[in-house]
């Protein structure tokens, strides 16, 4: 018997674990449910009202109506007429089916989506029927609605969070609405609030008892809160106006806080398109248009090169470095030999041919010659060009390029602003400033985006220093407070040096400068053109497309109360498009009102379309 | 030959007939409440997987008259043909199989499906019964464990490539046959010394546990030569050869279970070992049926009134984890009174085993006991969280025709070796 004894007792001895271990789940852990694993207990989400979007003077931007989802729980529908069902849903039977099935395949005893935002007369002549179809309710939402079309780009717009999401994650229902993009996404907890729960008692049928332990779990929905952003809704939509049939971006921002008065992305959309129902063709058509891309905010997301108005900050730099003054002069023959070989030219058309040019001629002209000597003496002024360009770099880094900037909207771009190791890296032989000369002029490896200039502006407006730029001025009717927001950064240049650049950015607007034509009577405005060079690959070969025309400005010159950067692509000289765009902003923006109108007119009809098509003939893959 | 049969109903253990029918109608009634959904349609809707179960249970009838019109000769000498049959259809499955759930485990054919690794356990513990029995073997001796591990490792790996090492597993249930034939019971203890090491290996970093196992091992090695002032000098290989050995072992986990097993095998063992709690995804099965356990407190909620089975909060609920379903409907004493059933067949099985005086009749005996045990044992242990998440069936109650037969057959070809038993050969 010794063998079997063995068994016996491991038999025995397994048996008494287990039991034991019943004993504890069952008698001693027993029954203390979370009422929400309880299957016997339903949650039903009653969900607030999201917040209210207003611009910076209370104009009403972003609201809400209701909208009527039909939900489904597969497990609990019994045999019911699909006919009359789906003649009050207005889908057909083949809908149907197919919608049951994906309902039944994400779990059938959950609730899912079944139509969703029921048009409002529908939802009417189904509330009156509905108990007649058992598994199916009505779930009241609020989707948004845009008084105004305008600000598409800054807004964003919400949609159903994915299923992937509601699966694994407690937080949200399926169906629930969240933001996608824009303030709705960069606010979504703020504006959403936080949804009701009821518990509701069933029984094995899954039919409704009554309140689950009368209540004592339930929360009530709190309302999400409004939010006032520092747009200027007015001046959002002037810009977007005067952009229309160009592609590009306005970002005007107030100098003296760093709020974004207007954040202008072409081509834009109405944003009453991505509501509701039609939101999933709309979307497609949207995300689908590879060339306009309205989708994609040029403001804050397209790199461009800065071009000109990037002189300014090479001029800051190089008076801070010591390396000239107002008095040091250059003599430009149409250009500007920097090296020995044949094509290290720099072209300039300055038209000083000869003459001796200063400071300030330098940027009322836009001479390339003065500024690639300012360049290699910045550079030089270091023991080797490496250290020369991390100097460089610092200066520049301080305006807030090459960098994010670190503004409260969910997208954005660094930029690209070398250092010494990037041409180490790229290098094989020894490097200079002539290597990297472009960057004299704003092209070059240089990459910035508009808002970026944009802050630029702002820091010299504020004459060396600038407030990162942001987009939530209050929180339920409470101004704002944040630190990041409200402690100003400084640039690295001295503030006595930015009063001759800002007199010769003024002069720009006066009789000589490039941009004249723009003055605007009684606002005196301080400015640089610019007038960008692009290209793009078209079957690996790059070309050289028009260039772009850009302008950066800030009025009034003393006591300056806006900042703006105007990006045209392929608009041509920064004078012809950017300026005069830039100037009539600046004239709503000071005056309330433009007198001008035929500029005005002007502007609003040029089209850049005929440019545009002859791009699209030739698959697009842009260098930048 | 006729008095043979005559005496076949005499004969009989009925006990063993009655625990049968027990468990297989108590294991129906609890996929019938799983698997209950709104649209009632009645016991024998072959659409659903209790009407089909109930399928399964009446054809397990005639089956059960073909295992018992056999002699108990047929099995003895044609045991071996039997285990070489299942093996190639072990093998076979891996050219004329289906893939399910990522496992070539399956036969298909005509609607209906076999899993060949369920009736393989029958003749693989056939075939070692006829081993053991044909001589005296003496089981010490390493050529003879050689032959037997072999014919458990073969069946065994072939399913473990499949891949399904969870159902391979129970081939170590052989362990406790080949125990009591007179293995001796080192093989055991260093299995149990192997799998502490591992465990410990997972829990803590392997160097540490190489340290502390190295620091015992050192202080056996200073008794031994405490005992004996030439043990060092003579047998100083065997303890340098235990270091490596353990070292060995020790690292070669660590590796294995960082790179071999898949990452869900880790996450089983990491919420075993308590290392993680991850109770949304890998450890969802397991917390759910403890849940759907617990909530059955004493007297569970009665039949069809478990709302956690209703609701089917449990995944796999008539499969591997039915078990769940019997906690939360019948409760502490529903539960338990099953594993008594399950314990009273065991004992019984062993009994008769005992007093057969035929060794074939009784290693086959040893054989079935074992083999339901470690189902039992590793099922019931997962279901409730003792044990990683191993996909293996509660005999007679986890739903599948393949698994049914095969247990069904395992038994009653024992319920057929044991009518005999009163004969000599």
């Amino acid at each position: 018997m010794k063998r079997s004894f063995l068994l016996y007792f491991i038999i025995t001895i397994t048996g008494l674990l287990l039991i034991a271990r019943l004993f504890q789940l069952q008698v001693i852990r027993g029954a203390d449910h979370n009422p929400v694993q309880n299957a016997a207990v339903k949650v039903e989400y009653t969900y607030p009202e999201r917040g209210y979007i207003y611009d910076r003077n209370g104009i009403l931007l972003v609201a809400n109506q209701l909208s009527y989802d039909v939900m489904i729980v597969p497990k609990e529908v019994t045999v019911l007429d699909t006919l009359e069902f789906c003649s009050l849903l207005k889908i057909d039977k083949k809908a149907f089916k197919k919608r049951f099935q994906r309902a039944k395949n994400y779990a059938s005893w959950l609730p899912s989506v079944f139509l969703k935002q029921l048009a409002k007369d529908d939802f009417a002549f189904l509330q009156e029927k509905l108990h007649k179809f058992k598994g199916f309710y009505i779930q009241k939402r609020s989707i948004r609605n845009y008084p105004i079309a305008s600000a598409a780009n800054v807004l964003g717009y919400i949609s159903e969070v994915n299923e992937l999401q509601t699966r694994n994650n407690n937080k949200y229902q399926q169906g629930e609405l969240i933001g996608k993009r824009g303030i709705e996404k960069q606010y979504d907890s703020v504006l959403r609030g936080i949804k009701g729960k009821k518990y509701l008692h069933r029984d094995r049928l899954n039919k409704i008892i009554g309140s689950y332990k009368d209540g004592i779990y339930d929360t009530l929905a709190i309302n999400g809160q409004d939010i006032t952003l520092t747009i200027d809704s007015k001046l959002q939509q002037y810009g977007e106006l005067l952009m229309q049939g160009k592609r590009g971006a306005i970002i005007a921002i107030e100098p003296k806080s760093g709020e974004i008065l207007a954040l202008i992305s072409a081509p834009t959309y109405n944003p009453n398109r991505m509501v509701g129902r039609q939101r999933a063709g709309n979307s497609v058509q949207l995300f689908g248009d590879v060339h306009n891309k309205p989708m994609f905010d040029r403001g804050l997301q397209a790199t461009y090169s800065p071009g000109s108005p990037f002189k300014i900050i090479n001029a800051l730099i190089g008076l801070q470095e010591g390396v000239i003054d107002e008095k040091i002069h250059f003599s430009c023959y149409k250009g500007f030999k920097y090296g020995g070989r044949k094509n290290e030219f720099m072209g300039c058309h300055c038209g000083t041919f000869g003459t001796a040019v200063r400071l300030q001629t330098a940027i009322v002209k836009s001479c390339n010659t003065y500024f690639s000597n300012t360049y290699i003496k910045i550079i030089n002024n270091y023991s080797n060009p490496t250290k020369g360009m991390d100097a460089w770099n610092t200066h520049v880094k301080s305006f807030g390029l090459g960098n994010f900037l670190g503004y409260d909207l969910p997208s954005g771009r660094k930029g690209l602003i070398p250092n010494g190791k990037y041409y180490d890296d790229r290098n094989r032989y020894r490097w200079g400033p002539t290597t990297n000369i472009s960057n004299a002029i704003g092209q070059g490896e240089i990459l910035t985006t508009p808002i970026q200039l944009a802050n630029v502006t702002a820091a010299i407006a504020n004459k060396g220093f600038f407030y990162t730029p942001h987009i939530l001025k209050k929180t339920n009717g409470k101004l704002v407070n944040n630190p990041n927001f409200t402690i100003p950064k400084q640039t690295t240049i001295d503030s006595k040096h930015f009063t001759p650049i800002i007199e010769a950015m003024h002069r720009v607007f006066k009789k000589g400068g490039t941009g004249q034509w723009s003055q605007v009577k009684g606002i005196e405005i301080a400015g640089k053109t610019g007038t960008v060079e692009n290209f793009t690959k078209i079957n690996g070969v790059r070309i050289q497309q028009k260039d772009h025309s850009i302008l950066i400005a800030f009025a009034p010159k003393d006591n300056p109360k806006i900042a703006i950067a105007v990006f045209v692509e392929n608009g041509g000289y920064g004078s012809s498009i950017a300026a005069p765009i830039a100037s009539l902003l600046i004239e709503k923006h000071l005056n309330k009102k433009v007198l001008r109108k035929s500029e005005e007119k002007r502007m609003i009809n040029l089209s850049l379309k005929s440019i545009y098509d002859q791009q699209i003939q030739q698959p697009l893959e842009t260098a930048h | 030959m006729r008095t043979e049969r005559n005496n076949i109903f005499q004969n009989i253990d009925w006990l063993l007939i009655l625990l049968y029918i027990l468990l297989v109608g108590f294991g129906w009634m609890n996929i019938y409440t799983t698997t209950l959904t709104e649209e009632s349609t009645g016991f024998f809707d072959l659409s659903t997987r209790s009407g089909k179960q109930l399928l399964w249970i009446s054809l397990s009838i005639p089956l059960i008259i073909l295992i018992l019109f056999f002699n108990s000769k047929f099995y003895e000498r044609f045991s071996s043909i039997l285990y070489l049959i299942s093996l190639a259809s072990l093998i076979g499955v891996f050219v004329l199989g289906k893939n399910i759930n990522g496992a070539m485990s399956w036969y298909s054919f005509g609607g209906m499906s076999l899993q060949p690794s369920e009736f393989a356990k029958a003749f693989t513990a056939l075939a070692v019964a006829k081993f053991l029995s044909d001589r005296q073997y003496n089981l010490n001796l390493i050529k003879n464990q050689i032959k037997v591990f072999i014919i458990i490792f073969l069946p065994a790996l072939l399913i473990t490539l499949q891949p399904d090492p969870g159902s391979a597993l129970i081939y170590l249930a052989f362990f406790f046959v080949l125990n009591s034939e007179g293995l001796a019971l080192n093989y055991i203890i260093l299995g149990v010394i192997t799998i502490v090491l591992f465990i410990l290996t997972l829990l803590f970093a392997p160097s540490t546990i190489t340290l502390i196992s190295f620091v015992i091992i050192t202080l056996f090695v200073y008794f031994f030569a405490k005992k004996d002032s030439t043990y060092l000098r003579f047998h100083w290989y065997k303890p340098l050869s235990i270091y490596l050995v353990v070292g060995l072992f020790i690292f070669s986990t660590s590796y294995i279970y960082n790179n071999v097993f898949y990452q869900h095998h880790r996450d089983r063992f990491d919420i075993l070992l308590g290392k993680s709690t991850d109770t949304k995804k890998i450890g969802y099965n397991t917390n759910q049926s403890i849940q759907a356990i617990s909530s059955g407190g004493f007297s569970g909620k009665g039949f069809l009134q478990g709302d956690r089975t209703q609701g089917k909060f449990v995944p796999e609920q008539d499969t591997d984890y039915i078990f769940s379903a019997v906690g939360e409907e019948w409760g502490f004493l529903g539960s338990a009174t099953v594993i008594v059933i399950f314990m009273l067949l065991l004992y019984r099985i062993i009994y008769l085993a005992e007093k057969h005086t035929n060794k074939f009749g009784r290693i086959y005996g040893y054989g079935v006991a074992s083999i339901l045990f470690f189902h039992i044992v590793i099922n019931i242990g997962m279901v409730m969280q003792l044990l990683p998440t191993v996909g293996i069936p509660l005999p007679f109650f986890s739903y599948g025709g393949s698994s049914l037969w095969g247990f069904t057959l395992l038994l009653f070809i024992f319920i057929r070796l044991d009518a005999h038993k009163s004969y000599d050969w």
